[in-house]
């Protein structure tokens, strides 16, 4: 008998051990969209800060390899990598914390499609999250790899889809969720960021498609002086409304 | 992947293939482990034989070390992982992540990070050889 891990494979000895190690972690939300740039890994940060200030065990896994950004928002300046049989992950601001910047640094660090995917199984079949109630994944844009494998591997994870008030947004917002729907992957909602004027196009294009929207999220320029320094971040007007939209992301019938 | 993590991976994989196989008992499991993984061979046994329960109980590891070859993709490029000389924080890190490698070497002809890894990389599980 041969069993193999790799993209021949039949059996990846690291994938049976993923659903151990997510075990303790009570909801998994992937803050997700279909277009770069438009607010996911801010959302993903400030969701997680709040809900760990609201006294929830929270983690924040950075699962954008090639461009990620949680570090730079967190202020985040060095991951140490602590071994206890396994990878532990950091703790920050009240967060337990992982990054693929524990490992690469400030190096570059291109990546091909099945490089990417074995990144994420290394990571998630090695780090300890341990007792959680939340897990906040930070994804990549699109629909390709890392979204592809958060289906495949993390049954249970539910998405939080981001997008601003463009119809260039929407139209991959619309294509993500239509993938969503049709391998039944639960959706929280969609979030609109970035929202500068009283427009209800992405609002009623979302309730059209019959999946909540949770609310709209102002284009704040002060959140660009508070990257790096939560205390600033926290009092922009983004992350109060952020934290207005909690119970509806966090309700499990939003 | 850490020793201990990988160790239970591989244990976890062993029992749901020997539940598969209608095996009693596992005698002998050769593992293959790829050499970016820079695993340190006497940790896994110790960890293996720390973790192995029930059907495992009696089994024995053998354990051998995959050389990996990196190919360039932009010139073609065929040279040795262990041609590259790295500092301690590059070994580290492409110990815990293999594909880091992309950010700490480069192909030595051209300079692309734009490489292939052929062997080198995870963990095979062999062969288990088991009683039915």
């Amino acid at each position: 008998m041969r069993v193999s891990e790799g993209s021949n494979s039949t059996v990846d000895p690291r994938i049976n051990i993923i659903d151990k190690r997510l075990e303790k972690v009570k909801r998994l939300i992937a803050v997700s969209s279909g277009k770069g740039g438009v607010g996911k890994s801010l959302v993903a940060s400030v969701l997680a800060l709040t809900l760990a200030d609201k006294g929830f065990g929270v983690g924040l896994f950075d699962a954008d390899f090639t461009s990620p950004s949680t570090h730079k928002i967190l202020g985040v300046k060095k991951v140490e990598i602590i071994e206890d049989k396994g990878i532990l992950p950091i703790h920050v601001h009240g967060l337990k914390y992982m990054s693929i910047v524990a490992f690469s640094g400030e190096k570059t660090l291109p990546l091909r499609g099945v490089d990417v995917s074995n990144v994420l199984i290394e990571l998630f079949s090695t780090t300890l999250w341990g007792d959680l109630d939340y897990l906040i994944i930070d994804m990549p844009p699109g629909i390709s790899d890392i979204t592809l494998d958060i289906i495949r591997l993390v049954k249970r994870c539910e998405f939080l889809v981001i997008s601003t008030p463009s119809i260039l947004a929407f139209e991959t917002v619309e294509k993500l969720l239509k993938l969503l729907r049709e391998l039944k992957v639960p959706v929280i909602g969609v979030v609109e960021n970035m929202k500068m004027e009283q427009r209800f196009t992405i609002r009623d294009k979302v309730v059209g498609m019959n999946v909540p929207f949770l609310g709209e999220l102002p284009f704040d320029p002060k959140v660009e002086y508070s990257l790096g320094d939560v205390k600033a971040l926290y009092e922009t007007i983004f992350a109060k409304k952020v934290a207005s939209l909690v119970p509806k992301i966090i309700s499990p019938h939003a | 992947m850490h020793e201990w993590a990988l160790a239970e991976a591989i244990i976890s994989s062993i029992l749901e293939i020997a539940e598969k196989e209608n095996l009693k008992e596992v005698k002998e499991v050769k593992l293959k482990v790829g050499e970016l993984q820079q695993v340190n061979v006497d940790v896994l046994e110790l960890a293996l034989s720390e973790l192995k329960t029930g059907k495992l109980k009696k089994a024995k590891f053998l354990i051998e070390t995959v050389k990996a070859e990196l190919i360039c993709r932009v010139c073609g490029h065929k040279w040795d992982f262990s041609q590259n000389k790295l500092d301690r924080e590059s070994t580290e890190a492409i110990h815990f992540v293999p594909e880091t490698i992309h950010a700490y070497i480069k192909c030595p002809e051209c300079g692309s990070p734009d490489f292939e890894l052929f062997g080198g990389r995870g963990v095979v599980i062999e062969s288990i050889r088991g009683v039915k």
